[in-house]
């Protein structure tokens, strides 16, 4: 899993690439909370264009992150899930939280 | 239907095999030719059930997982068991955003991907206390060419 961010008009972008699971959750979960810990961002936006696997503890993962920043009042957005992760955002009710844009 | 193929692989249940396991099934399975999306469904499921034995069969000792697939000319058929300290409620177990470790982030969606994912999932006891997942995938692409007699 590697993880590109950059912000931009006070907008965090990060990008997501590699496979998201169990194994790499954890990593995943310590380099999000440090690219969060920046400061002049005021919403996030999380591309998933280059992420080639999910399964269902990118949900956890997520909405872990969701929980911290929402403390601070940020919102986070996701957009280009694949099919198969969007039917997990589905089932999941993650786009009531985290909105897609596109 | 006809067998095209079985295999059994049994490995550590440790993380990082999370990511092998699913890769060799979906590997294992191109050979029947499903779609992109099955084979994606297929790596999906079996990352979950797999997942679920790293994370809750083994809490006190080391373990191993089994996955058996047999592989037919319409879809196949994987088992996916361990020997842990087993599943106290299966229904439970089953229900959506149901963990038992609510402290880890835990989604609690693994058996409704799974479900979601492929034709049919059971659940049941592998030798005195262990689980096995049995989960089942119909290649519906091909299945028209097998009925047309290719």
């Amino acid at each position: 899993m590697q993880i590109k961010n950059r912000i931009y008009e006070r907008t965090l972008y990060v990008i997501l690439s590699g496979e998201l699971d169990e194994h790499s959750a954890y990593q995943t979960r310590i380099n999000l909370d440090e690219i969060f810990s920046k400061p002049n961002f005021n919403q996030v936006i999380i591309d998933l264009s280059e992420l080639d696997f999910m399964d269902s503890t990118g949900i956890g993962v997520l909405v872990g992150r969701y929980k911290k920043l929402k403390d601070k009042n940020i919102p986070i957005f996701i957009c280009n899930p694949s099919s198969h992760a969007e039917r997990i955002f589905k089932m999941t009710g993650l786009y009531d939280i985290m909105p897609k844009i596109s | 239907m006809r067998t095209i193929n079985e295999m059994e692989i049994k490995f550590k249940a440790i993380s990082i095999n999370e990511g092998f396991a699913r890769s060799a099934i979906a590997a294992f399975c191109i050979q029947a030719n499903p779609s992109v999306d099955e084979i994606t469904d297929i790596k999906t499921a079996v990352s979950e059930a797999v997942t679920n034995a790293v994370v809750h069969a083994y809490p006190l000792k080391d373990g191993d997982i089994t996955i058996r697939v047999k592989l037919y000319n319409t879809g196949v058929v994987i088992e996916i068991s361990d020997n842990g300290i087993g599943i106290d409620d299966f229904d439970k177990a089953r229900e959506p955003f149901y963990t038992t470790k609510p402290n880890e982030e835990r989604s609690g969606m693994g058996f409704t991907v799974m479900e979601s994912f492929m034709d049919s999932v059971s659940l049941q006891k592998n030798g005195k206390t262990g689980v096995l997942v049995k989960m089942e995938k119909i290649f519906k692409d091909n299945y028209s060419q097998t009925v047309a007699g290719v």
